[in-house]
Order: structure tokens, then C-alpha cells, then sequence
């Protein structure tokens, strides 16, 4: 699990279940979502990441296109 | 405050899902098991799986599930609906089975107006297998068993399921939607929720066909899957409600 804050939003990546697809990164309005090349997970797969949490608008996107339920998204209210 | 946005529904259970990366499977398992739990049925359903890709969608709902011999999940549905009606029945097939040996199986049903729910996954070909041309495969569309592009001549036309069944008197509900991209997937579940709540009254056979894909055997990245889906395959599989006796709408009506 790997969480991304900011004073506003934040997203958890169940890593382990990501299958590096790029759904999530080719749906994010913000183009902020990219595969990790630094970390590979426990399926062999460079899991998606958020790379710029502060321009997220929490819009959950990336993880309702998500086919296997990675990415949690909450936002500040 | 935090609120939370999006977190993964507890109509799912905690397997891992056997599906390739970014097949749209697990997209549309996701709009099911939301449903289930929006409606409140979910303790009280019961899937039935198909052969196929999502062979092992009973591991994947969390509400009880068996899983029928190929294209006999309406059959199966059929009798476990008749002798537990209080359950709530839906089958969840793909278009090699649904739309190829099981194309007796969905006809019959319908004609009985079986009180059931039925999810038909139209990828437009056999993924489970190594995709193979299936009944749905579209014209031009290269496949392993269509290596220059599937030929009218031959193979006949791809079958227009929602089109066929919506001509049966005893059908009550027959939408098509898609799955490639997030306005798709809004409306998707919303006809998902309409044909489980048709079961729930008690209204009769209900059929949603989801437009999907299968990036393996379509050759194609997960992104540009989704862009086949709107591009190639809306134009043929146009989506709309095709039946729905709640407001006359029907027979081959497209909203
Ligand atoms: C009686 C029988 N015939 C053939 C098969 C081989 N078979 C397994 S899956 C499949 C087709 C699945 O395609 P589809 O229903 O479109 O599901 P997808 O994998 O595309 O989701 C076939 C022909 C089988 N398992 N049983
Ligand atoms: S919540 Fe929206 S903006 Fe934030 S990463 Fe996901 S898709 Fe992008
Ligand atoms: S959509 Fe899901 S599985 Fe695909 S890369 Fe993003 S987080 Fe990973
Ligand atoms: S073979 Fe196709 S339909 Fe089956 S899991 Fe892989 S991408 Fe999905
Ligand atoms: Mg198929």
C-alpha cells in the first residue's frame, strides 16, 4: 500500500494487485498517474502511481476505470 | 474530513482477479457488485457463472455462485430461480457462450419470460481459448481463426443478440451499453440496477449487453482497446434500450 496526501486528497494503491495496465493513467484528467519503472510488484508488474498528489482533484476516475480495484480515492471536505 | 470517493466495493470478495491487464471484466464485475450492494440484495443473490474468461466469477461476487457448463447458465438460472424464488438470479456470460453454444439456452429463456437477470459480455470474441472469431467477431476483425479479417461471405453476419431478443413478446427489458470509458460506465450501471430491480419486482427476463474488450486477443493495449470499442464497435452494436415494458419502449427501439 502506498499512500499519496496532500492537505486535500488522497490516494492508496493496493500495489500488489496492480497489473500496470494504464487505464488509470490514460483516464486522469491531470495526467498525474504513471507506472512506477522503479518498483516492481509481487505480480512482476511496475504498479501505477501517482506522481503530482498536489494537482489531483480527487475526481476519482483513475479508480472507477480500475478493473481490479487498486486505488482509493478520498477527498477532503 | 476525508470522504471517500472511490474504494473498492464489498460485493467483491478479496480474490485477485484472473483477468489480463485492463480487460474490462473486472470493470464490469465492479459495476455488478456495486449494484448488488446499492439494491441491498447482495446476501441474497445468487451468480451464475459461465465458461469463459470470467469462469471463475463466483469466486469473484461476494454472494453465493455456481458456475453452468457452456451457455447453460440461463438453464441453470432457470431452475434455481424456480425453486428459490425469494433469491435474486443473474447470469454473467460471455458471447462465445451466450451468443455461440449457448444460443438455445438465452432464446429459450426469453421466450419463457424467466424472472431472471442476465449480463452479456459482448467482446466480439472468445478470449478464454486464445481469441478465436466468435459468432459476435466483426467484419474485417482479425481474430486467430480469422487471420485476414473475418469475411461475410462464409461466416455469415455478426449476430445482433440485443436486436434478436428484443423481437420476443415475453421479454421485459433488453438494454446495450459499453464499458470504455467513465460516461459509459455511469450509464452502464444504471442499466445494470434497472435489470437487477426488474428481477426484484418481479417483472420477468431482463437482459443488459455490455460492450467489452479483450485487449489480448484483440492485439491491442488496454487504451486502445477501449478506442476500438468506440470507434469499430458502437457503429455496429449501437447502444440503447431495445425492450423495456416498464415504458414501451421496444423492439428494436433505440433511445
Ligand atoms: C462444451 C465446451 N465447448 C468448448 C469449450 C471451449 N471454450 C472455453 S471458453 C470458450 C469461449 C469463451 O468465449 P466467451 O464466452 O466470449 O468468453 P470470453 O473469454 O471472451 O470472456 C470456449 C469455446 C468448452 N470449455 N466447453
Ligand atoms: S482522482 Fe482524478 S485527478 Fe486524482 S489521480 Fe485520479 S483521475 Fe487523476
Ligand atoms: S488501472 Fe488499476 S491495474 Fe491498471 S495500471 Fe492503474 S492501478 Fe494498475
Ligand atoms: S483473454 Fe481477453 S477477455 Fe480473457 S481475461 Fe484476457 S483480455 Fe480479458
Ligand atoms: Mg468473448
Amino acid at each position: 500500500m502506498i499512500s499519496e496526501y496532500t492537505a486535500k486528497h488522497r490516494l492508496t494503491f493496493a500495489d500488489n494487485l496492480c497489473k500496470g495496465c494504464d487505464l488509470c493513467a490514460a483516464a486522469c484528467p491531470k495526467k498525474i498517474i504513471k507506472m512506477d519503472k522503479t518498483r516492481v510488484n509481487a505480480k512482476g508488474y511496475n504498479p501505477a502511481m501517482c506522481f503530482d498528489i498536489e494537482n489531483c482533484i480527487a475526481c476519482g476516475i483513475c479508480a472507477k476505470i480500475c478493473p481490479d480495484s487498486v486505488i482509493k480515492v478520498e477527498r477532503d471536505v | 474530513m476525508a470522504k471517500v470517493v472511490y474504494e473498492k466495493s464489498r460485493g467483491l470478495t478479496d480474490n485477485p482477479l484472473s483477468y489480463c491487464p485492463g480487460c474490462t471484466h473486472g470493470i464490469i464485475h465492479k459495476l455488478v457488485a456495486e449494484s448488488l450492494v446499492e439494491l441491498d440484495i447482495l446476501e441474497r443473490t445468487i451468480a451464475i457463472a459461465p465458461v469463459g474468461c470470467s469462469v471463475l466469477g463466483y469466486d469473484y461476487f461476494n454472494c453465493d455462485g455456481v458456475q453452468a457448463s457452456h451457455g447453460r447458465a440461463p438453464a441453470v438460472a432457470t431452475g434455481i430461480k424456480r425453486t428459490n424464488p425469494d433469491k435474486i438470479v443473474f447470469t454473467y456470460q460471455g458471447d462465445g457462450d451466450l451468443a455461440a453454444i449457448g444460443t438455445a439456452e438465452i432464446v429459450h429463456a426469453a421466450h419463457r419470460g424467466e424472472n431472471m437477470t442476465v449480463f452479456f459480455v459482448n467482446n466480439a470474441i472468445y478470449g478464454m481459448t486464445g481469441g478465436q472469431m466468435a459468432p459476435t467477431t466483426l467484419i474485417d476483425m482479425k481474430t486467430s481463426t480469422s487471420p485476414f479479417g473475418r469475411q461475410l461471405e462464409g461466416t455469415g453476419q455478426p449476430i445482433l443478440v440485443s436486436e434478436m431478443l428484443s423481437q420476443i413478446p415475453s421479454v421485459y427489458y433488453i438494454e446495450r451499453v459499453a464499458a470504455h470509458d467513465i460516461p459509459h460506465l455511469t450509464k452502464a450501471k444504471e442499466a445494470i440496477k434497472k435489470a437487477l430491480q426488474n428481477q426484484v419486482d418481479g417483472k420477468g427476463f431482463s437482459m443488459v449487453e455490455i460492450l467489452g474488450t479483450c485487449p489480448i486477443g484483440w492485439a491491442k493495449t488496454p487504451a486502445d482497446a477501449m478506442e476500438f470499442v468506440k470507434e469499430k464497435m458502437l457503429p455496429y452494436y449501437p447502444l440503447g434500450v431495445y425492450a423495456d415494458k416498464a415504458s414501451n419502449a421496444g423492439q428494436g427501439e433505440v433511445k
